[in-house]
């Protein structure tokens, strides 16, 4: 076959022809699960709602792991000793979302990114680094214009009484000063 | 060509809660268990998960695959399928000759899954089956088996000595949970789940997670005095779930040809009863057993249930099936029941088979099938 | 991993099949399998009954709405009774799946393998966006109802920022992809766009506005794989595998740099030793790297070493990549320009080098002489890198 052949098969719809469509049916799957943290994430999640980032350390390489694995994915043995590190460091990389996880568009747009955490024993160009994935209390410029990478942050905490033992405990980082 | 040997299994779980350990904990446990005299960051080539998406309740579920296996930017992938699929792709990897020694990896959670029947029918064609709303989605099971005994004549009790005779065997295996003093009788005189099988003929499910490490022959020695050689393996799918109106029910086509291959790869022509010692074969409903038994051809059609009425298949009869006590035993792991299936084989052949090793053995068959509404299956040929 | 010398027989391609690339596909995703399956079968003058073996790919279940989809399609994608399995990594599927078939070849197992990349996302409704929201870590990572694009804006701010890059930078490779895809009779959203365009197209997260994506599509792509012996009987020009390589990295992403896409380049650097290539940015003619973002495909340049890091940016300025420049990337028009049926997106990469390689690419044959190609697909949480290199 050559391929700078016309015509291949397929016929697409719009959206109207594929819901007018005789036969089409809906379905959705009733899909329920229970997922275990297991004994690591569970006493991270723990520790959260005492306001408190735990991170556990490699026996091996003596990489101190945040969020805390089990095990080291480099080495692979267990990890040892647990570990509470700062709660402050610099925005890694962040973003400005202007729609929801369902892809409809928000009324106020959220600033999300990577903190690379102040866990002793990285060197500041690894390539790994501690951290944690969250919302970011910023103006939404600071992102445009690039001010936020780099910049120091800390974690804001819920009130303790709303905190139960999830990574919501955490409000968001935001700047330190 | 070079051959292909199993060089080190581990495993854990096989109960029916894991509450507390997380699935990467499992896989995590397990993996450790395989490595024992193996450093994975250093000796294993490539590393193959087998897992599907729905029984896991995570889209794209393999990005949870490396960690815990000590695959982390290594070549690592998964497998949508069950365990012996995975051994069936690390033991052409290892053929190709571009690698050395691979890891596979399966495991399953069903204690997690709140909503099991559902995950299933959801397996079932959406425009053909869904809409007839089958109360239980594994009435596929009961379809086949009574095209079996219709066409065999075999009466349900031999479907419940099925039963007993796994769960009994189970009795000396710590890894079988369900395991039960059953009599014929007890079984008999249950309700039935699915026609023609009660309970105790449909294997329950219970959380697990099996590693295997793969090497090829030279350098098994690095690893292990008592490698298992892998001397053949078969895989096939007769029809696709969304066609399951072509399968021949009554039969599993694609056992007869994955099992086909298996002995093409091995290169037996025939004679494979002479070949066998010992079997663990499927057994997650009480018919497959000696339906697989007949396909894989260690029984002549219409046979099976006869020998198993003699006492062939006990745990000292002339060709012992299931000795493990089977998936009726140990329960079904969703993917990684193949693997269960293939571990138990290991055991015997390295005698670390415990209470319920089997005496002189050197050479097994491994047969599994991927479940209702799947019509595909895996055979693989072994010798100590 | 190593290099074989006792190999004899070479793994080729000899035959390739497409179907449309459709945001909405009026066939089932067994059909789409099978009009892909029917036509690389056809261009390859074999039958369904000659093939041995058969490996298919497809992204996440909850697309097509499928419980065991590998088993779904089975019989569209040419598995009855035959061995048959579905291989996996997320994005990364589709350059993975002729890398499974060619250790079904290479193993000796087979001789002439199926391989298959199939997807339908258009039954997922409001949106496919919303499949996505079960991708990630149920307990550290769903709380915080993440979108898909979230990951890829913060690794394409990071690339910006590490490589001093701008978003009008980035836009041009997806203005050079549209444009690329107008010669595919498969395209779904070929154009001829200005940056300005890009800029000004809906902003989904900042950085990325909506012509920075690649869209939602149905469609499917398969290719037939032989042994040497196979193929010289089949054709005069087989296109031969030299080197195939894959790497996972960790699933913490938030604990990697990002700018940088480590995964691809240790999966490259596999599949070019294994290829005997040295100098992948003086060797390889011609480049299909993943695209499903624009900036990803700079990224992915330079993952497989056909830039230096942080230089694609500069180099795409120049025309460098284009269909008549030094390095053409992405000829097809890439998932930017014909579409992102995810697994089958990865093939069509694959195909699109099989028919470059053959000269058969009619008016998105690149301008130079070709000899060695490499393509690439990406998956999972920024970590799978799937690699393939092709020559003629």
């Amino acid at each position: 076959m050559n391929h700078s052949m016309k015509e291949v098969p397929g016929i697409g719809l719009k959206s109207s022809e594929m819901y007018s469509l005789i036969g089409l049916l809906e379905d959705r799957p009733k899909a329920r699960y229970d997922f275990s943290a297991g004994p690591t994430v569970s006493k991270f999640l723990l520790g959260l709602k005492e306001g408190k980032i735990l991170g556990k350390k490699c026996p091996r390489c003596g990489r101190i792991f945040v969020p805390p694995r089990s095990y080291c994915e480099w080495c692979h043995v267990a990890t040892s000793e647990w570990v509470e590190v700062p709660q402050t460091g610099i925005i890694h990389t962040a973003v400005v979302s202007y729609i929801s996880a369902k892809r409809q568009r928000l009324e106020k747009p959220e600033v999300v990114g990577i903190v690379r955490l102040d866990v002793p024993g990285y060197k500041d160009k690894e390539y790994e680094f501690a951290g944690l994935f969250h919302r970011i209390c910023i103006d939404p410029k600071l992102v445009v214009t690039g001010e936020a990478i780099g910049m120091r942050v800390k974690v804001r905490w819920k009130p303790k009484e709303e905190r139960k033992a999830s990574i919501l405990d955490i409000e968001c980082f935001e700047p330190i000063g | 060509m070079s051959r292909v040997a199993i060089v080190g299994a581990g495993y854990y779980g096989f109960k029916p809660q894991t509450i507390d350990l997380s699935f990467q904990d499992l896989m995590f446990e397990s993996s450790s268990r395989a490595y024992a005299s193996i450093d994975p960051r250093k000796d294993i080539d490539a590393f193959v998960d087998c897992q599907e998406d729905m029984w896991e309740g995570i889209a794209i579920a393999d990005e949870f695959a490396p960690e815990p296996i000590g695959g982390a930017l290594r070549p690592t992938f998964t497998v949508a399928g069950d365990g012996l699929q995975g051994i069936a792709h690390a033991y052409m990897m290892i053929k190709s000759g571009y690698f050395d020694v691979v890891a596979v990896e399966s495991h399953g959670k069903p204690s997690e899954i709140k909503t099991l029947q559902d995950i299933y029918r959801f397996a079932l064609d959406p425009q053909y089956i869904r809409p007839l709303e089958p109360g239980n989605p594994l009435f596929y099971a009961g379809l086949d088996a009574v095209a079996y005994i219709k066409r065999n004549n075999v009466k349900r009790e031999h479907l419940a000595m099925v039963a007993v005779k796994n769960k009994n065997n189970g009795l000396r295996n710590e890894r079988a949970s369900f395991s039960t003093k059953i009599t014929l009788d007890e079984v008999l005189d249950s309700r039935f789940s699915i026609y023609p099988m009660s309970k105790y003929e449909i294997a329950p499910f219970s959380d697990a997670s099996i590693t295997f490490v793969l090497s090829s022959e030279e350098n098994v020695r690095k690893f292990t005095d008592t490698p298992v050689w892998i001397d053949g393996i078969g895989f096939s799918t007769e029809t696709g779930s969304g066609a399951t109106q072509w399968h021949e029910f009554g039969r599993m086509k694609s056992m007869r040809e994955a099992s086909k291959m298996a002995y093409r790869v091995a290169g037996l022509d025939g004679n494979v009863d002479k070949y066998v010692d010992f079997a663990e074969v499927e057994d997650r409903f009480s018919f497959m057993e000696p339906l697989t038994v007949e396909e894989v051809m260690l029984a002549k059609e219409g046979e099976a249930h006869k020998m198993l009425e003699k006492g062939d298949f006990c745990f000292n009869g002339y060709k012992p099936i299931n000795p493990s006590g089977g998936s009726l035993s140990m329960g079904v792991q969703l993917e990684a029941t193949g693997l269960a299936r293939l571990l138990e084989a290991y055991l015997q052949l390295i005698n670390k088979a415990g209470m319920h090793q089997l005496k002189g053995v050197s050479k097994a068959l491994v047969a599994t099938w991927r479940g209702v509404p799947t019509y595909s299956s895996v055979v693989a040929l072994l010798s100590a | 991993m190593r290099p074989n010398i006792f190999m004899k027989d070479r793994v080729a391609i000899v035959g390739a099949g497409i179907t449309k690339f459709m945001r909405r596909s009026l066939e089932t995703p067994r059909e789409l399998a099978w009009e892909a399956a029917t036509q690389a079968l056809d261009s390859a003058g074999l039958t369904l009954k000659d093939i041995d073996c058969v490996v298919t790919g497809s992204a996440p279940d909850t697309f097509d709405g499928v419980h065991f989809k590998g088993e779904y399609i089975a019989d569209g994608s040419g598995g009855i009774s035959k061995p048959i399995t579905r291989v996996y990594v997320g994005g990364g599927t589709g350059v993975f799946i002729p890398d499974a078939g060619f250790w079904h070849v290479a193993s000796g197992l087979c001789k002439k393998v199926l391989v298959l990349g199939e997807e339908k996302m258009s039954p997922a409704h409001p949106h496919p966006q919303y499949v996505f929201k079960y991708i990630w870590d149920p307990i550290l990572e769903r709380p915080l109802e993440p979108n898909l694009i979230w990951i890829f804006a913060m690794e394409m701010r990071r690339y910006m920022t590490k490589c001093g890059a701008q978003k009008e930078d980035i836009a041009l490779v997806s203005v050079k992809n549209k444009r690329n895809a107008l010669d595919h009779p498969s395209a779904l959203i070929p154009a001829n766009i200005t940056v300005e365009d890009v800029l000004n197209s809906e902003l989904l997260v900042w950085p990325v506005n909506l012509l920075d994506i690649s869209p939602v599509t149905d469609g499917a792509v398969a290719l037939v794989m032989t042994s040497e012996d196979v193929a010289r009987k089949l054709t005069d020009t087989p296109v031969w595998v030299d080197g195939i390589g894959f790497t996972l990295e960790n699933q913490h992403w938030y604990n990697r740099e990002l700018s940088f896409p480590r995964y691809l380049n240790y999966a490259a650097r596999m599949a070019y030793k294994m290829a005997g290539i040295e100098r992948p940015w003086k060797e390889i003619d011609v480049a299909e790297p993943y695209d499903p973002f624009d900036y990803k495909e700079l990224h992915h340049i330079e993952g497989l070493m056909l830039a230096r890091p942080c230089e694609a940016w500069k180099l795409v300025k120049e025309g460098y990549f284009n269909r008549d420049g030094e390095l053409p990337t992405s000829p097809s028009g890439g998932l930017l320009g014909v579409g992102n049926p995810i697994a089958a997106a990865g093939v069509m990469k694959v195909a699109e080098l099989y028919w470059q390689l053959r000269y058969e690419a009619g008016k998105r044959q690149v301008k130079k002489a070709v000899h060695k190609a490499v393509a690439n697909a990406w998956g999972d949480l920024m970590q799978a890198g799937t690699v393939i290199v092709l020559s003629n």
